[in-house]
């Protein structure tokens, strides 16, 4: 068999060569037979005329050998091609729906798997990957260390190559013009030696570059910094910038492929952890019991094992816990690879990812099951033809091999399709930054390993639900067709696929309850009860720690800020908040104690509560209602009496009531008595599903921050607010970082669990639907062509359409409105569960019940429009003519 | 065509009978397995040259005998064909099935 194949591909690919080698054959052939002839002493011409004479038609041996070559499987195929594609475009209904649902199944699986290939299969871009690993905790995963213990790490194992260490730092870049926040990676000297990264311009920094604290001010910018930032200017190397006021030398850029060793995570640059007290204001290299380095990691030594690794280390770190008792506890290792940092990260992305996963197969399963009943559909239809080619001699073999092809053809068609979208889907997830603030993440570009996958799952798509008719091909008595038309055997029992198809409405109502319930309450969630307005109003983020400012200076620069803040045209009001509300998922908070507590034990602290510091005139800018009482002023200052607005939780719990807390005291752990001026509307701090939290709001003046936001409430359009916001700053000082964004995008991130909620049920949701199309027109398809003659007859003695459709679709609609009843209810189960990530998620919603309803309905409609138009377009003429 | 065809048949078979039988000598040419054929028959079986190719084609493809270009006993460049190992199975099951075949005919035509 095989030995024939390539054969038949040799004689297709290399048809010309092989036509000549016969013919050298041949000849050779009577030539040794005129040489037979010549030694009977004939004439030389005599002895080659015998010898042809002998042999016969060389041209009919020719074409004989050729023959048994026979016709080439690719040209049958070639064939079968063009027959197929004919085929598919009779029927185009039938070929956009098969394409679709396997583009849209085939694409899911496609995306997971690229997800999938970028995050756990392929290795860190870094050479050797296969022997980096990182030490981790048993107790905890974590990864992280104290600087004097790295170095002894470093120093006393016998396993690694050797051990590099980094931390992720944030910062303040100032590079000339428009100082920045930046993301960096402080490192120990040996980082880029360790994992032998080559720099892409200048030079890295090496081991030999740190002689102790502060010694090694050099910068290497990545290589997407460098272009974003400097432009790709070659120049930049040799520059000295400030970080945090601090010189530092950029002496190269990684290359483009290097982002450190954390997925997700791309760093604007890396610089020496000797350097560290210049970014962080204190230094913490020789505090053995503070374990600030984020990770270490190394090449294992050639032929020592992680276990044999994981013990050498282990019995460091028991050295360690003796000598150190105070300082080093639980110095129990385990081996790990660093891209995930660890199980910490990796397990929770494998578990999900795997998940992820089984469902789009079972997705694509589904997908096949439905295309395989919609083929059966269109196999019973053509069953004339079918037998029509089975009685002129086809061979059983040759027209499922036709089958297939279609299959096939339609499953490269939608795979095509499919990957096509999960590239770009996956190009476009590469570069999606979903919080501005954060340098993360998915590195997920694809590859040919995504390729490949694709192709494999459209093929095997393509021949299981070809496969589905194939009993009822080989079946197929032509006899019996030809002589009394198709014998429509109607089955009224319940079948396993009735069954299925009533799993996947119900799955695909629940899906669309879901979604609906998300999208309704994360839409309400954006209007009510946060406790401020998000809408028109700017949030600048700034950092005066990293430009410098310490003490009184720090005051004195937030006045003058506001000041010029409010010389912006259409500036409404500017306050300042050391953290928004919602900014990220913990917020500050602190334990409070009763007027009347003595013993400020934390156990007899009265509430925790919410802490904001924030400027007189924060209300007014964060649009936060004040219910009574007053705001501050700038003679709450620190030589004024302790005051505090509160919201009405914090009245609640602490006072009994709203009207109970104006005036009154409450204490703070440090003692200090706090008097209370005024009650604001309560609201969401830390998340939006988080029940009413008790916060405080205290006077900056009184308790200075430097870390500040401004608050700026303005109807001016955004892009020339942030134009004049940007040039405001850098009047007052050049040096200064700032982060400018609307307040809406400040809550990317606390809306990101709910809109990824949201939005993966949408999806999910589509693709319940589509199977559920699929599914319903299978059923409908085989159904009316199954039942054709019943129909005719039925129009032939004078059935309405309604009958007609009800006879034809009755059993389609039933399972429908069967599957959507229980998935209705099952969704409003589920919707419980939802309530967790999305705010507000109800489904006891007109609204959305409507809509669920409605959904189904257009669902069912899409899915019997075909094989309705087929049943009411039955002329009971043609039919009893042709049958 | 179709007398034509069913005498070819009978003819095919015997012929990749004799083909596969002369290989087991070994490796030869198709001249000289023509040449050898009707040697051992002693010029009773005349091979059909013009048949034989198509014949030792056909038995490639079936994977009985396999063919490589060599070099001639004259110096010239030829295809020399050997036997397979299923070729060798199958040349077992022809040769005993072509014994009892005659032996029957035999007996059948002596009865009559």
């Amino acid at each position: 068999m095989w030995r024939d194949i390539v054969l038949r591909l040799r004689a297709l690919f290399f048809r010309r060569r092989m036509d000549d080698e016969l013919q050298e054959e041949l000849h050779f052939h009577i030539e040794m037979e005129a040489r037979k002839n010549r030694r009977r002493d004939l004439d030389p011409a005599e002895a080659e005329r015998q010898a042809r004479l002998k042999f016969g038609s060389v041209v009919s041996a020719t074409e004989e050998c050729r023959e048994q070559r026979g016709m080439s499987s690719i040209e049958i195929l070639a064939k079968d091609v063009r027959f197929g594609l004919r085929m598919l475009r009779k029927s185009p209904g039938f070929t956009a729906v098969a394409v679709l649902t396997l583009a849209l199944s085939i694409g899911a699986n496609a995306v997971v798997f690229g997800v999938i290939n970028a995050m756990i299969l392929r290795p860190l871009n870094v050479p050797r990957a296969e022997s980096l690993y990182s030490i981790h905790r048993v107790s905890d995963n974590s990864a992280s260390q104290s600087y004097p213990g790295y170095l002894d790490l470093r120093d006393r194992n016998r396993s690694f190559e050797d051990l590099a260490g980094y931390n992720v730092l944030r910062a303040g870049l100032d590079a000339g013009e428009n100082p920045s926040r930046v993301w960096l990676l402080a490192v120990s000297g040996n980082y880029f030696d360790v994992l032998g990264i080559q720099p892409h311009l200048g030079r890295v920094f090496h081991g030999s570059d740190e002689h102790g604290p502060n010694s090694a001010p050099y910068i290497v910018l990545s290589h997407a910094y460098w272009h974003s930032r400097f432009q790709d200017d070659p120049g930049v190397v040799g520059r000295v910038v400030q970080v945090n006021k601090h010189p530092f030398t950029i002496i190269g850029v990684a290359p483009p492929d290097f982002t450190g060793t954390l997925l997700f995570f791309s760093p604007d640059f890396f610089l020496p952890m000797v350097n560290q007290e210049q970014v962080e204001g204190t230094s913490i290299l020789n505090a053995r019991g503070t374990r600030w380095i984020f990770m270490t990691m190394g090449h294992l030594k050639a032929g020592v094992t992680p276990a044999q690794a994981a013990a050498d280390v282990n019995s460091i770190g028991a050295d360690l816990e003796k000598t150190y008792p105070k300082d080093h506890a639980q110095m129990i290792f385990a081996l790990a690879r660093p891209s995930l940092y660890g199980d910490y990260l990796g397990r929770p992305v494998r578990a999900f990812l795997t998940a992820l996963m089984l469902l789009a197969g079972l997705i694509l399963l589904a997908a096949c099951a439905n295309l395989g009943s919609l083929f059966s559909a269109r196999a019973a239809d053509r069953s004339r033809e079918v037998a029509l080619r089975l009685a002129l001699g086809a061979g059983r073999m040759r027209i499922l091999r036709q089958l297939f092809t279609e299959a096939v053809l339609i499953s490269l068609m939608g795979g095509a399709i499919g990957l096509w979208g999960s590239v770009e889907l996956l190009r476009w997830l590469s570069v999606w930054q979903p919080f501005p603030q954060f340098p993360i993440n998915l590195p997920v570009s694809p590859d040919a390993n995504l390729y490949g996958v694709a192709l494999l799952l459209a093929l095997a798509s393509g021949l299981l639900f070809g496969a589905v008719p194939v009993r009822q091909v080989l079946r197929t008595d032509p006899y019996e067709i030809v002589k009394s038309g198709s014998i429509g055997r109607i089955g009224r029992r319940i079948t396993v696929r009735d069954l299925l198809l009533v799993v996947q409405i119900a799955i695909c109502a629940v899906l669309v309850t879901s979604s609906m319930v998300a999208v309704r309450g994360l839409v309400r969630s954006m209007h009510s009860g946060l406790g401020f307005e998000p809408r028109n109003a700017m949030l600048v983020g700034t950092g005066l720690e990293m430009a410098g400012y310490r003490g009184d200076a720090v005051p004195t620069m937030q006045k003058r800020m506001i000041d010029a803040m409010e010389t912006i045209p259409g500036a409404a009001s500017v306050g300042l908040v050391d953290l928004p509300p919602l900014a990220n998922a913990t917020g500050n908070g602190a334990i409070v104690f009763t007027d009347e507590t003595t013993d400020l034990a934390p156990a007899n602290a009265a509430a925790t509560s919410m802490i904001f510091k924030i400027s007189p005139d924060y209300f007014r800018a964060a649009g936060t209602a004040l219910l009574s009482g007053r705001t501050f002023t700038s003679h709450d200052d620190k030589d004024a009496p302790h005051v505090a607005v509160v919201n009405q939780e914090f009245a609640r719990k602490i006072f009994g009531s709203a009207n109970n807390a104006m005036g009154r005291y409450y204490k703070r752990r440090d003692g200090t008595r706090i008097q209370v001026v005024g009650i604001v509307e309560d609201g969401k701090y830390g998340n939006l599903t988080e029940d009413p939290e008790p916060a405080m709001f205290l006077p900056l003046l009184q308790s200075p921050s430097s870390e500040i936001w401004l608050v700026m409430r303005s109807n001016a359009d955004p892009q020339q607010l942030t134009a004049a916001i940007k040039s405001r700053l850098r009047d007052l000082d050049a040096g200064l970082p700032s982060f400018i964004q609307t307040w809406n995008q400040g809550l990317d991130l606390v809306l990101f669990p709910s809109r990824v909620a949201t939005v993966s049920l949408g999806l999910l949701g589509v693709m319940g639907a589509m199977l559920s199309i699929t599914g319903i027109f299978g059923l409908a398809a085989y159904s009316v062509s199954k039942r054709k003659r019943e129909l005719g007859i039925r129009i032939a003695l004078g059935a309405e359409r309604r009958e007609v459709l009800q006879a034809a679709l009755g059993r389609a609609f039933k399972l429908l409105a069967f599957g959507s009843a229980a998935g209705l209810f099952l969704g409003i189960l589920a919707s419980r569960v939802l309530a967790s990530i999305v705010y507000q998620a109800t489904p006891r919603d007109p609204l959305v019940l409507a809509g669920v309803v409605l959904a189904m309905l257009l669902l069912g409609l899409l899915a019997t429009w075909i094989p309705a138009q087929r049943a009411l377009s039955i002329d009971p003429v043609i039919l009893l003519r042709e049958e | 065509m179709a007398s034509d065809q069913s005498r070819l048949d009978l003819l095919q078979g015997t012929l990749d009978l004799l083909i596969l039988r002369a290989l087991r000598a070994g490796a030869m040419h198709g001249w000289a397995i023509s040449e050898r054929i009707e040697l051992i028959s002693q010029d009773v079986l005349q091979v059909n040259q013009g048949s034989l190719y198509p014949a030792l084609h056909r038995l490639e493809h079936r994977g009985w005998i396999k063919a490589e270009w060599g070099v001639s006993e004259l110096g010239r460049r030829a295809r020399f064909y050997s036997l397979t190992a299923s070729g060798r199975k199958r040349l077992e099951i022809e040769a005993e099935n072509w014994g009892r075949l005659s032996e029957a005919i035999a007996r059948v035509l002596r009865m009559a």
